[in-house]
């Protein structure tokens, strides 16, 4: 479990570059953060948070196209590695097992309550 | 699109920039670009700077800081290895650390004692909680265009204070003088000083209260005493309540004991307190004067109403007196005022209408030498490093060239001047600690160590910082200022200019000392000149002694016959006051040729006939008064000063009147010399005594010793006046201490002069031996082509000769101008001499020859042979 514990926040940041494909730099990821769970965010913090996965391994990342929007500055484009999308499913399957363990939702397979 | 939308924030941009990793810059700086233009398409442009300054801060996080390259990370080990190299360099030359270290502890030791005596001097009073309201009645008046001063207040005023201004004043206390009196507790009697007051004196002055309550004045025959007087008097008995007799006539109940007072309070010496009331009912004389408004007898205190305004309330009592005096007495048109307590000590003296200062003067005198010392102590440690600055150039060059800042090795020299000043420090510390008992006998003071004061600390510890930061600076300066490559290449040589600020401060040094040194003899020839002027008596063998009571005129012709058998006496006289002292002033005496509407002035003296002969003073005319004429009763012998000041050319047999009765002159004296021996004497009258005196002079004869004699007189006096403790003055003690307070300054002067002149000879004596070291090749070079040792001698010393000329040069007129200035203050004064210059210049190249030749002629005896080897 040790290397592969994610924070909340890291699962959703990890989920948003996948989502982003292309365009998961840090700027838009903090955007697509704020459309979709609503909570204010930082790039600063989103960013810090995108350096601290790619030092564990999750993500990779290269500089991408320069646009007009940004003063002809280029973006650093991050990707989820094998071993992030890896880390993903283990937290996907590890809360699956807890919540078929959970008395109440047994057997029902459904999220929404 | 976005063109319309304004920029990003340029201080915003430059605060991300000076800390993020460069390698972020690009990407960073774009997305909060873009989030920029989207912020301000959306929403405001202002909302959108704001929200750019909130995302810049928010990049302050340890990933996106840039890591600082060269910031040493151990700022303690640092300074540990400055404090080490410095610790190492004072062990390693131990000659100049002794000099260095020792000069400045001398002169620290200076300032700290000059520093505990201002503030004894600036905290004087202030033991009196009071201390910010009371003050002292006092007026001026003008005589002839001349305005003088008294504390001396007429008795009514008092009451009047206290009834027409009592909004003004919380409490007004009437005093006698503080003078000797009798304290007797069965046989044991001592002459101690003390006051009779009004009962709310103890609550005034706050006396800290070891028995009885502030009300202990309040019955009419109590008194106070003192804790230390109690004790000689009463030893370990309880003296509360016990009974004792003033002067040997009223009984008082002890209703008080106070604390003994600070010395740094005006009433010190005070060691009883009685009521007021007492002594009008025992003293006949005050009596008298009660309803007497032009007559000052009495010392008045108040203190003033907490809203009252010290200004406000001399401004409306200023005409009181003026309102209540007589008639006649108007024109001396008397203005009172109060004199507040904070000014007792330092500004006590009065000239032509205002305060003008006083023992304040003593203040900035010491405080000024006490920061010159300090100065020159500092100087040397300047001057020493300087001149070793050469041999660590290299140290320099290579702190530089290994990537040490400027900034670094400043911090390091004055972290070594710092060094150097906390073990100077300590040192200064245990001098002053040392030399306190000492100061304070010379000084007339009681100070101790403060240890325990937090003032004392802080000041300490600012002190040891500035002096470490001025002590430090030119050498953190100039040796940090170094250029490496020169310095590692051994190119460096202060050049000719190098020792142009070290020569300065030499002559600073030394025309503080010379100065220093011309004051103080010029200080000491005042004195002396003053004890060698003539005195019109003669003091030595002369005794006399305070009456309390009336024994002595009782009993005189008894006594006198009885003292003059014995042979130890040759003559005894009585008289109102002694001969150290001026007595009362008194006017309107009218003499032939005195000029209508002059408001004469004369200093009086009541004297039995044998005065003349018991103190011995000279007639220049006339003759002495004689108990077998009995019209001598109504004759006066006066003194040259009045001869002069009346205008008289021929004064035997002149008659003058004066209260009412003619009086005859008989004879004319020399002028004694009774009050202050600086001031010029003033026209004196000696009237015939018809009550008991005050003062009993005894001539003693030479044949005998002064043991004997006074072994003789008392017995004598046990017999006849058994009611009085035997408490005798020589006249010539007496007298000397009329110069106390010159004599200390002289002291003090002297000690500050002389450290000054070793500290700047220390100095010089580092300097020398510098130079000499210097030149080590150079001397033997000139050695081996033929330079005797007395050419090479003179050769060193010149340079410091120089120095300390061009010094004496500025000190000399620098010092006239001031100790001209000072002399201007005494009536009676020397010429300031030229030999005095001379001495000093000469005294002071003295010195110098003697500080450098040791170290000039250890070079120039220097085998030549050993000097060019070395390397």
């Amino acid at each position: 479990m040790k290397e592969t514990r994610l924070g909340e926040f890291e699962e959703v940041i990890l989920l948003l570059v996948g989502i982003l494909g292309e365009e998961a730099y840090a700027f838009k990821i903090a955007e697509e953060f704020e459309k979709q769970t609503g909570r204010a965010v930082s790039i600063g913090a989103t960013h810090s948070t995108l350096d601290r996965l790619e030092n564990k391994g999750f993500l990779k990342s290269e500089m991408g196209k320069a646009t007009a929007e940004r003063g002809g500055r280029r973006k650093r484009i991050f990707t989820i590695t094998a071993l992030g999308k890896r880390v993903l499913k283990e937290s996907k399957d590890f809360k699956m097992a807890l919540w078929e363990q959970y008395p109440a939702f047994a057997g029902k397979l459904n999220y929404e309550m | 699109m976005h063109k319309k939308n304004g920029h990003p924030p340029k201080l915003a941009q430059r605060l991300l920039l000076s800390f993020l990793r460069e390698d972020l810059s690009d990407e960073v700086l774009g997305d909060l670009e873009e989030k920029f233009y989207k912020t301000s398409n959306r929403a405001s442009l202002f909302k959108a700077k704001l929200n750019y300054w909130h995302q810049v801060v928010n990049y302050a996080r340890p990933f996106a800081v840039r890591k600082l390259k060269s910031t040493p990370s151990n700022n303690i080990a640092m300074f540990q290895s400055y404090f080490k190299i410095g610790w190492r360099n004072v062990f390693k030359e131990k000659g100049y650390s002794l000099i260095n270290i020792g000069g400045l502890a001398a002169g620290m030791a200076v300032a700290v004692l000059i520093g505990l005596w201002i503030y004894d001097e600036l905290s004087f009073n202030k033991y009196h909680k009071n201390y910010d309201s009371i003050a002292r009645v006092m007026y001026r008046a003008s005589r002839n265009g001349e305005t003088g001063h008294s504390d001396h207040m007429p008795f009514p005023l008092g009451q009047e204070l206290a009834q027409s201004f009592q909004n003004d004043f919380e409490y007004v206390v009437m005093s006698t003088f503080t003078e000797g009196h009798i304290i007797s507790n069965g046989d044991s009697k001592f002459t101690k000083l003390g006051n009779y007051m009004q009962p709310d004196a103890p609550k005034m002055l706050t006396l800290d209260m070891i028995g009885g309550t502030h009300e202990a004045l309040k019955e009419m025959n109590s008194i106070m005493l003192s804790e230390s007087f109690a004790k000689t008097l009463f030893g370990d008995e309880d003296p509360m309540n016990k009974v004792v007799k003033i002067d040997n006539k009223a009984d008082a109940k002890i209703t008080g004991l106070y604390k003994d007072l600070p010395k740094n309070s005006e009433f010190h010496e005070v060691a009883f307190i009685a009521p007021l009331d007492l002594y009008l009912a025992s003293n006949d004389w005050l009596k008298r004067f009660v309803d007497v408004w032009n007559s000052g007898n009495i010392e008045i205190l108040v203190q003033l109403a907490p809203h009252a305004k010290l200004d406000d309330v001399s401004r409306k009592i200023v005409n009181v007196i003026h309102d209540h005096v007589p008639e006649g007495d108007k024109v001396y048109n008397i203005q009172t005022f109060l004199h507040p307590m904070s000014k007792w000590h330092l500004y006590e003296e009065f000239k032509d209408g205002r305060n003008a200062g006083g023992q304040v003067r003593f203040v900035w005198l010491f405080g000024t030498i006490g920061i010159f010392v300090l100065l020159l102590a500092c100087i040397n440690f300047m001057n020493l490093s300087t001149a070793r600055s050469e041999r660590r150039a290299k140290e320099v060059g290579i702190r530089k060239a290994i990537g040490s800042f400027r900034s670094q090795l400043m911090s390091q020299f004055f972290s070594e001047s710092l060094l150097v000043v906390i073990l100077a420090f300590t040192c200064s510390i245990g001098i002053v600690w040392l030399a306190l008992p000492w100061f304070n006998e010379i000084a007339n003071k009681q100070i101790v160590m403060p240890w325990t004061s937090q003032l004392f600390w802080i000041s300490c510890t600012a002190f040891v910082v500035l002096t470490g930061a001025i002590a430090g600076s030119y050498p953190a300066l100039y040796l940090s200022s170094f250029q490496p490559v020169k310095v590692l290449k051994g190119a460096f040589r202060a050049g000719r200019f190098a020792s142009v600020p070290r020569k300065v401060l030499v002559v600073m040094q030394f025309t503080v000392s010379v100065t220093l040194i011309i004051g103080t003899m010029i200080v000491f020839q005042q004195i002396q000149y003053t004890k060698n002027r003539p005195v019109g008596y003669s003091r030595e063998g002369l005794i006399f002694l305070n009456m309390k009571t009336n024994e002595v005129h009782d009993h005189f012709d008894v006594v006198r016959n009885e003292l003059i058998a014995s042979g130890t006496v040759l003559e005894i006289a009585e008289s109102n006051v002694s001969v150290v002292s001026t007595g009362s002033n008194n006017g309107g005496v009218e003499w032939r040729g005195k000029k209508p509407g002059y408001l004469d002035n004369f200093n009086m003296d009541w004297v039995s006939p044998e005065y003349g002969k018991a103190v011995g003073w000279q007639f220049t005319a006339g003759r002495d008064f004689s108990r077998a004429i009995a019209n001598d009763k109504n004759g006066i012998v006066i003194n040259e000063s009045a001869v002069k000041y009346m205008g008289l050319d021929n004064p035997i047999g002149e008659v003058v009147r004066w209260e009412n009765r003619d009086w005859t002159i008989l004879g004319v004296v020399k002028d004694m010399v009774v009050g202050s021996p600086f001031q010029a004497t003033r026209q004196r009258i000696y009237l015939p005594l018809g009550w008991p005196g005050n003062v009993v002079s005894l001539r003693l004869s030479p044949e005998r010793s002064t043991h004997e004699a006074l072994a003789t007189i008392q017995s004598t006096f046990k017999q006849h006046v058994p009611g009085m403790p035997f408490d005798y003055y020589f006249a010539d003690e007496q007298f000397a201490k009329k110069f106390n307070n010159e004599v200390r300054v002289g002291k003090l002067a002297s000690v500050f002069a002389t450290l000054a002149i070793f500290i700047s000879c220390l100095g010089l004596f580092g300097l020398a031996s510098f130079v000499a070291e210097q030149r080590t090749k150079e001397i033997g070079i000139r050695k081996i082509v033929g330079a005797s040792v007395y050419n090479l001698w003179g050769m060193l010393s010149k340079d410091f000769v120089v120095l300390v000329l061009i010094s004496c040069v500025i000190a000399i007129p620098l010092s006239y101008y001031y100790l001209n200035d000072w002399l201007q203050q005494y009536e009676y004064r020397t010429e300031i001499s030229w030999w005095i210059f001379g001495v000093t210049v000469v005294g002071a190249l003295l010195i110098t020859l003697m500080t450098v030749s040791f170290q000039a002629i250890k070079a120039a005896m220097m085998n030549p042979v050993k000097s060019l080897r070395s390397e």
